[in-house]
């Protein structure tokens, strides 16, 4: 049948089925393979806590959404165009957010008396016409992958689990992708296995074939590429942009790496990418727990490394102790929390920015520390750097709010050129006729001076206790104390002195500015984008650094009428620009363990201007 | 303050290592000895003075850096073997010392304690065992003996107490040594052996605190008891002790118990301690809190072990041989690249 191509700007597809049914792999191959055709992406990887939820239920379902563009975008997309879904479950938890007259491919084998009962369906809802609205393909993928592999003598088992590449396949068909990028994939993921290779890439043509020859499907569609900026890209989640940024933030400051960490979802693969650095000279120590974990890299800074940790929530409030020594000890350290829900344990796997209060304010005693926030996956490769920048130019630790979508979303990547990025400048101090004070002070930053042990002639002491100001030695003084927690606020506060002038997307004044910190930033500027197009006078403001604050930020505020922070928390970042500024911000507050759609916010906007 | 001259390692002498700060302990306190005995020791190692870093935690002991004139970190309750294995990998050409308490290294460090054992780092643990809470003002510690009355178990103490060797044995340490802080030359000796140990080194060393525990290791430390109540190990020497050398350790099965060497037993039956005898020195750490044994002092435990940042820096030399060493242009641009005009 010849093929009906039909352009279409973007679509949101989500890949929805059982923890063992292989949907983050699906998606990121999707995704990989249209990033490679030169659209635009965001991902939206969903999973479970558990490693294998009992099968079949609603609490075993794993989704993968990404958005796939012709034009630049922000987000992995409201709602799904299409939802594949490979068990009932994953169609019972995913079918709400579909949009209205929205496309369903379904696995139909899987949609036995068992599972629909597991799913929680009286009957069948592929016979019962309660999809009638939308445009279902009920497809047998169990059994096509079966014949298409009958000849292989492979466990009925391993060929099953080949049918999300039948579905892979299938959207690749329909939405005019090549197949060759997952081929080569497979190829490299299986070189040992090439029984697995053969299986796989035989249910993915099936797929595809499937599509070309049964008469169901009318059209095709095509996504243009979009038109990104000039360069070499690559696709990327925000875990491995960060770790990267570290690497190239030691490589530039000719800092050895040290990090030491303790798994913890979902900040464990920044263990996992830094292990795989060795090459580079990078240290990684597993430590016993997370207390370990910032107090190796704290000895390590010590010692004159660019040291480094990473947790999330329950991870950080474990490290706050020594977070604290670090502000104390004057030490530069980088500590990345890739935040998620919580408290306590809270939700391991679903995204939040509830950490803020804990990042800025969550330790004993006045405890100033610089804290950045990633926007995008990409973009903590830039905040990561900055990051190791700002905490070794400035003698302090410093803490990188990213959060789970971030952590695992993904989108095209330029590729930085290193020899471009700023000069990490590194001054150990070295023996001179000046006697040697640990705690004398930069002039213009306030940086303590940092000399390391092995330096002929500069042994010293250092230590949680309060210091002597220039001396560092201990001192119980009243008059020093004030002096010295003033000290450390201001050299904190020193940091807004590399900010750039903050930029106002949309009027410099107007109804009203919508304020974002962190992951919220690409939702936010979508939503803005929509209501200046239908002529409203909104303006958009995201802040890269939470504290300190931009010095401009206080008399942009005065100029808009109201001010919306919407934030995946119960309005943190709100409360901080109401004490700062007086202004009267109003939050809009989800805590769903899911990143905002701009749909959300662009109401709220609306109702505000009326 | 650092001194600014530059010394020379073979001409250091104790006053080298002697800082510029007061030292702050309760007069008589058995610290004092523990920190003399190691700045008349560290010359002897012949490396220079920045070369060495003391780490510590929380705790009358942990004091201990700002009265030695090295590179020093007084850091937070418990984290010194954490903190100090961040220094030892950052770099491992420095002598690192952690210097510990048993609350310290034991109660809310007990975690980093143990884990520094297992991983093997070449770090000296010198951990003051003085069987109480000197700094928060005298209450029980975990190598308090059960029953102990103090400000917080007025009723006594109700933990079953650490005995410390035990659980470094446990932890399978591969230094295991114990001296005690008015045995200044033995300390000196230990102090020796620990750090010509390559590989962690946890010695512990029973200090008296004048003030809220004073007495404990009296018995091991008085003229008149000494003698009966102490054995000085020694590599492949039988187990002798008493002030005529005339009573041993004899193993009956598995069962140790004291002989006294006359008609009925000869020096034949006394046991010979074997630094390399792991279940030697899990005999002899079990002798803690017996009444009826003496107090082992010297090394328990020696055996060569491979050595965490040894294997690390192997791993890293493996890395660049056969990846090639890192490359950062060349490794962002691997992979599934592509180019936009």
């Amino acid at each position: 049948m010849a093929k009906k191509i039909k352009s279409v700007e973007g679509v949101v597809i989500r890949f929805a089925g059982d923890s063992g049914d292989g949907m983050q792999l699906t998606g990121t191959r999707f995704s990989e393979t249209t990033a490679i055709v030169g659209n635009d992406l965001s991902t939206l990887p969903d999973y479970p806590a558990e490693i294998r939820a009992p099968a079949g239920t609603l609490a075993g379902v794993s989704a993968f959404q990404l958005q796939f563009s012709a034009r630049d975008i922000h987000t992995p997309g409201d709602q799904p165009d299409v939802l594949v879904a490979m068990n009932p479950a994953s169609l019972k938890v995913h079918l709400p957010d579909l949009v209205p007259n929205g496309t369903i491919i379904v696995n139909s084998n899987t949609f036995s008396k068992k599972y629909l009962k597991l799913a929680g369906y009286e009957s069948n809802p592929l016979e019962d016409e309660s999809l009638k609205e939308y445009t279902l393909y009920s497809i047998e993928m169990s059994r096509l992958v079966e014949n298409a592999c009958r000849d292989l003598n492979l466990p009925a088992g391993t060929v099953g689990r080949t049918k999300n590449m039948f579905a892979l396949g299938l959207c690749y068909w329909m939405y005019n992708q090549p197949l060759e990028p997952t081929i080569k994939w497979l190829k490299i993921k299986f070189s040992k296995k090439p029984n697995l290779v053969e299986a796989n890439t035989r249910a993915l043509h099936a797929g595809y074939a499937y599509g070309e020859t049964e008469r169901i499907f009318s059209t095709v569609y095509k996504v243009e590429a979009a038109k990104l900026a000039p360069g070499e890209y690559r696709n990327i989640n925000g875990n491995y942009a960060l770790s990267l940024g570290l690497l190239a933030a030691s490589i530039k400051s000719n800092l050895p790496l040290f990090y030491g960490g303790y798994p913890i979802t979902p900040a464990s693969d920044i263990l996992h990418k830094l292990a795989s650095f060795r090459n580079f000279g990078v240290k990684t120590l597993q430590a016993e727990d997370e207390i370990a974990g910032i107090s190796a890299a704290i000895g390590a800074a010590f010692a004159g490394n660019l040291a480094i940790t990473a947790t999330s929530g329950p991870g950080m409030a474990l490290k706050s102790e020594a977070l604290g020594l670090a502000v104390m000890a004057e030490l530069p350290l980088v500590v990345i929390n890739v935040q998620r829900g919580g408290p306590s344990t809270g939700l391991p796997t679903k995204t939040e920015q509830s950490d803020l209060f804990q990042a800025v304010m969550g330790r004993n005693g006045e405890s100033p520390i610089p804290v950045i926030a990633p926007a995008t996956p990409g973009d903590c490769f830039n905040v990561a750097y900055e990051a190791c920048r700002i905490a070794i130019k400035y003698m302090t630790p410093v803490i990188v709010l990213s959060d789970g979508y971030l952590g695992n979303g993904s989108e095209p990547w330029l590729i930085p050129n290193i020899n471009r990025l700023p000069e990490i400048k590194v001054n150990f101090v070295k023996l001179s006729k000046d006697t040697f004070m640990p705690y004398l002070r930069d002039e213009t930053n306030l940086a303590r001076n940092w000399a390391i042990p092995g330096t002929t002639g500069l042994e010293h002491r250092i230590g949680g206790l309060e210091k002597e100001d220039i001396t560092g030695d201990i001192s119980y003084d009243p008059e020093n104390h004030q002096k010295m927690v003033q000290l450390r606020a201001q050299k904190v506060e020193n940091v807004a002195n590399e900010m750039e002038p903050t930029t106002v997307f949309g009027s410099e004044n107007g109804d009203l500015l919508v304020l974002s910190w962190g992951s919220s930033e690409g939702a936010c500027r979508t939503a803005v984008e929509r209501v200046i197009n239908y002529g409203k006078s909104v303006s958009h403001i995201h802040l890269r650094w939470v504290n300190p604050l931009p010095r401009d930020l206080g008399e942009i505020l005065i100029r808009f009428k109201q001010i919306l922070i919407p934030e995946i928390n119960m309005g943190q970042l709100s409360k901080i620009i109401r004490a700062e500024y007086l202004v009267d911000a109003k939050g809009l507050n989800l805590v769903k363990g899911k990143p905002f759609r701009a749909g959300e916010i662009e109401k709220v906007i609306t109702e505000l201007i009326g | 303050m650092a001194k600014s001259e530059l010394v020379k390692p073979q001409l250091l002498t104790r006053m080298d290592f002697v800082s510029d700060q007061t030292v702050r302990w309760c007069p008589g306190c058995g610290n004092y000895s523990i920190l003399a005995q190691t700045q008349r020791k560290f010359p002897d190692f012949g490396i220079s003075k920045e070369n060495f870093v003391f780490v510590s935690g929380i705790g009358c002991s942990s004091r201990f850096p700002y009265y030695i004139d090295t590179y020093g970190f007084h850091t937070i309750h418990g984290r010194a073997p954490a903190i100090a294995a961040g220094v030892k990998l950052a770099n491992p050409e420095l002598s690192v010392w952690v210097v510990t308490g048993d609350g310290d290294a034991l109660s809310i460090g007990g975690n980093h304690t143990i884990h520094l054992m297992r991983r093997n780092l070449d770090i000296n643990l010198l951990m003051f065992n003085n069987r109480i809470y000197g700094l928060t003002k005298g209450q029980y510690s975990p190598t308090s003996e059960l029953g102990k009355v103090t400000k917080s178990t007025p009723m006594g103490s109700l933990d079953r107490p650490f005995n410390p060797p035990a659980l470094a044995l446990g932890a399978d340490a591969t230094f295991v040594a114990r001296t005690i802080d008015r045995e200044t030359h033995h300390m000196q000796n230990m102090i020796s052996r620990a750090y010509y140990h390559h590989g962690t080194s946890f010695l512990e060393i029973y200090q008296n605190c004048l003030i809220f525990n004073d007495g404990e290791f009296r018995f091991l430390t008085d003229k008149e008891t000494r003698d009966d109540h102490v054995l000085i190990l020694e590599h492949r020497k039988p187990m002798l002790f008493g002030k005529e050398r005339n009573k041993g350790i004899h193993l009956d099965g598995n069962a140790p118990k004291v002989i006294e060497l006359g008609d009925e037993w000869s020096k034949n039956d006394v046991l010979v301690h074997d630094e390399r005898d792991w279940i030697i020195a899990s005999i002899l750490s079990h002798f803690t809190y017996r009444g009826d044994l003496p107090t082992p002092i010297g090394v328990l435990y020696a055996v060569d072990e491979p050595v965490y940042e040894d294997m690390l820096d192997d791993q890293i030399q493996k890395a660049m041989k056969f990846q090639g060493k890192g490359d950062f242009k060349k490794f962002v641009m691997s992979g599934s690249v592509w180019h936009v005009e």
